[in-house]
């Protein structure tokens, strides 16, 4: 297969952990720049191991993953931080460095970039400090600058997450999880959240997710996995009862495949779903309203 | 009407072969332990006088008779303790770094986790020994001899503590693309540090009651002092000695104790 | 404050300025306390003996090898010596540090006032001193032998384990004292249902821990007189027979690993 005009492509990439558990067995994706992408499926499918071949934070032992036009899987180590870089990893609990303040955690999204002395001083670029203030000001937490990240709540938590996500620059972003610690209102904040910022910078999205309700609501095209196979890869309409049955197995499904929501959402959903199609940028005053 | 039932707690070994088995080992091996304790009873007797002569020093010690030396005794362990702690910790930390598993090389962790083993299997009076046979008598033998045990204690300590480290904070650090000394300065230090730094106040105090032992092999320090009191059967001065030396550890053990907490 | 604004540019620092001053000066007088110390320390240091400490570790090195294997039938008995003074002074220290622990926690003592601070006394000046300056001592009052090592070590358990004992109880959980208490049992009655059971596994643990530090302990305690397979030591050293010094070495080491398994094994048997 020649390279395709996707950002990001897998190819064949399988997992076997040293256990013998075959965690991914052959997936094929090819995902467009600024595509936001639902990956669903159960516990133990494979979803948390697959977004961490493609940054090969966990070793794929089998398969290609491309990033634009480098193979990620070929790499080198120094090679590899660079690629690093251009993926913004968005994680379940958080994953903040609890004892750091907001703003050195957000900086540390720059760590690929600036030389060991500078971070370790922290005196990073003039450049890297406004992006991160104005990071943290998109995601509505200026207030917070110098507060310790263990002083935080948990949607405040995820805010700094993305924030140190984006300061990476990244083309892609691979979010584990990112509503899974967090009560409904909240979930849905963030996933708009991070919608919106895919849409303001054209940023293709991996996004693990186990409510299929907050997937159809959010995301431009759902790829479900079971069992390390992709079983449905298709529009958010396309879930039907049949697929869900594909993907997690015998259950009643009716009240999940029509989600009794208001307008808004399915507007947010068309957004994300437009959004791969033409940048859009959405107006900053609304999106901190609802935030 | 039923026959009465009766109830007892259930043995801490349910099989009673191996309970009266393990009841009756334990009585045989105390038998022949204290067996062998061999005492000279009229050596006990003149002894218990002296000891009397001791407790009773113990309320009027004699802080003046040896002042000078204890003075010089004093001097030798504190500074033996903080040149001692200064060092024990600056080599703790990179052999502590390569002794987490998480973190280090498997060869490096072998390495780092071998030593480790080799410095905490000895006690420091015998590896005081070795270093007064190498580098002669005197407060520098002392001081190799607690850096040594430092390390083994500190770097132990320090790597559990980052086997311990939140995966999911080193993960997220680690996707940024960092290199591997950002790595530790932003996902495993802020996460050891408090505690590393209440470890090393905690060594600080160790090394000061260590430091007073050392000397009665001829490392130095305030042991040295003591010993030769005490050989001179000077209750009232080695009394003066200890009760100086639990002082001081009182007060270091507060001091660090505050100083924890303010850290945390 | 660490974000300022500074000719129209954001300036961030992790800290304030004075902040970092005082760190500076932290680390200044630390620096400088070591740098003092050093010197005070070393003044009387013959560097010649420093500098020929390599030729002379060689030395030593050379002549332990090979180890004088036939020497070991006379360590057997100061063997068992050491690891009976390591387990009576345990068990000694054991009895005593109970009560000591039951006055010194919050929750048991019966006067905080005024057994609680002479309990505390005790397990400070316990832990303060050394076993090897207890058995100094207790070889010029008893006189050499096993027993002066059994109370020397024990003298410095009491304080160990009566301070990680009473820690424990006083973080035990009093919703279980009090139900206890609630049944209308007796003081004895509420240490006994209440309190000894939830210590029980935590006072196992200290004491084995205990035991398997006085093991390397009493290694020792022959150097001064007291028992055990630190006499050989002493014996050995004095003739500079380091072929057997080094004999001694690789049994202690060996004991010493073989107590610290044993005493994880059980740890991990009653947790």
């Amino acid at each position: 297969m020649e390279a395709g005009n996707g950002v990001l492509r897998l190819e064949r990439l399988a997992k076997r952990y040293p256990t013998g558990d075959l965690a991914l067995d052959g997936v094929d994706l090819d995902i467009p720049a600024g595509q936001v992408l639902a990956l669903i499926g159960p516990s133990g499918a494979g979803k948390s191991t697959l977004i961490r071949c493609v940054n090969r934070l966990v070793e794929p032992t089998a398969g290609r993953v491309f990033l634009g036009e480098a193979e990620v899987t070929a790499l080198g180590k120094r090679e590899l931080r660079r690629a690093r870089r251009r993926m913004g990893m968005i994680f379940q609990e958080y994953a903040l460095v609890e004892r750091l303040t907001v703003m050195e955690n957000v900086l540390s999204g720059r760590l690929g970039y600036v030389g060991f002395w500078r971070s370790w001083l922290r005196r990073f670029p003039q450049a890297d400090v406004e992006h991160a203030l104005a990071l943290l000001g998109r995601v509505g937490l200026e207030a917070m600058v110098d507060k310790r990240a263990d002083a935080l709540s948990g949607g405040q938590r995820q805010r700094v997450g993305i924030a140190r996500a984006l300061a990476q620059n990244p083309d892609i972003l691979l979010v584990d999880e990112p509503t899974a610690s967090l009560d409904p209102k909240t979930s849905r904040q963030i996933m708009r959240l991070l919608v919106e910022l895919c849409v303001e910078r054209r940023l293709a999205a991996v996004i693990n997710i186990h409510d299929v309700q907050l997937a159809q609501m959010f995301a431009g095209r759902v790829v479900g996995l079971r069992a390390g196979r992709v079983v449905y890869d298709g529009p958010p309409e396309g879930l039907t009862a049949r697929t869900l049955t594909d993907i997690y197995g015998e259950e009643d499904w009716s009240k999940t495949i029509r989600p009794d929501e208001g307008e808004t959402l399915g507007e947010a959903a068309a957004a994300a779903h437009a959004a791969a199609l033409r940048p859009v940028r959405l107006d900053r005053d609304r999106v901190e309203g609802q935030v | 009407m039923p026959a009465a039932r009766a109830w007892s707690p259930p043995p801490l070994i349910a099989n009673p072969w191996l309970r009266w088995g393990a009841y009756g080992a334990v009585v045989l091996y105390l038998v022949l332990a204290l067996g062998s304790i061999e005492v000279n009873w009229a050596r006990v007797v003149a002894g218990l006088e002296r000891g009397w002569a001791f407790v009773g020093a113990f309320l009027r010690p004699d802080f003046a008779a040896r002042w000078p030396e204890i003075v010089d005794g004093m001097r030798e362990s504190l500074t033996m303790t903080v040149t001692a702690t200064v060092a024990g910790v600056t080599l703790s930390v990179p052999i502590g770094l390569g002794a987490a598993r998480n973190i280090a090389h498997p060869a490096v962790y072998l390495a780092c986790r071998a030593l480790i083993a080799v410095s905490r299997s000895f006690q420091e009076v015998i590896i005081a020994i070795l270093f007064v046979a190498m580098v002669g008598f005197g407060p520098f033998a002392g001081f190799l001899t607690i850096s040594v045990a430092t390390i083994g204690f500190l770097s132990k300590l320090l790597a559990e503590d980052i086997e311990d480290a939140d995966p999911g904070q080193l993960e997220a650090v680690r996707a940024t693309g960092c290199g591997w000394w950002q790595w530790i300065v932003y996902g495993v230090q802020p996460q050891v540090m408090p505690r590393l730094i209440g470890l090393c106040l905690y060594r600080l105090d160790i090394n000061f009651r260590e430091s007073a032992v050392v000397g009665i092999v001829g490392a130095g320090g305030i042991g040295a002092t003591l010993n030769t009191a005490i050989d001179r059967y000077e209750f009232d001065v080695a009394a003066a000695i200890l009760l100086i030396v639990i002082a001081i550890v009182m007060v270091a053990e507060y001091s660090s104790s505050r100083l924890r907490k303010w850290v945390q | 404050m660490p974000l300022a604004l500074e000719y129209d540019r954001h300036v961030w620092r992790k800290r304030a300025p004075r902040a970092r001053l005082a760190l500076w000066f932290g680390w200044l007088a630390l620096a400088a306390l070591t740098a003092w110390s050093w010197q005070v320390m070393t003044q009387d240091t013959i560097w010649s003996f420093v500098a020929d400490a390599p030729r002379q570790a060689r030395d030593i090195g050379a002549r332990m090898v090979p180890p004088r294997w036939e020497y070991a039938a006379r360590l057997w008995h100061p063997l068992w010596d050491t690891i009976n003074i390591a387990t009576l002074g345990t068990l000694l220290a054991i009895v005593f540090a109970v009560p000591v622990a039951f006055l010194a926690a919050r929750n048991t003592t019966p006067s905080l006032a005024l057994a609680r601070p002479v309990a505390l006394f005790v397990i400070v000046a316990s832990r303060s001193i050394n076993s090897l300056i207890w058995a100094l001592l207790l070889v010029s009052i008893l006189g050499p032998g096993l027993l002066a090592g059994i109370i020397a070590i024990a003298l410095r358990s009491i304080g160990f384990i009566a301070k990680l004992l009473y820690e424990a109880m006083e973080e035990i959980d009093e919703h279980q004292v009090e139900a206890v208490a609630a049944t209308g049992a007796g003081g004895a009655q509420v240490l006994a249902y209440g309190i000894v059971p939830q210590v029980m596994p935590a006072f196992a643990g200290i004491s084995i821990f205990r035991w398997d530090i006085n093991i390397r302990e009493s290694t020792i305690l022959g150097l001064v007189g007291a028992g055990g397979i630190g006499l050989q030591l002493e014996a050995s050293l004095n003739v500079l027979a380091w072929n057997q010094v080094s004999l001694i070495l690789l049994l202690i080491f060996g004991t010493v690993v073989a107590s610290e398994w044993v005493s994880a094994r059980v740890r991990r048997a009653i947790t």
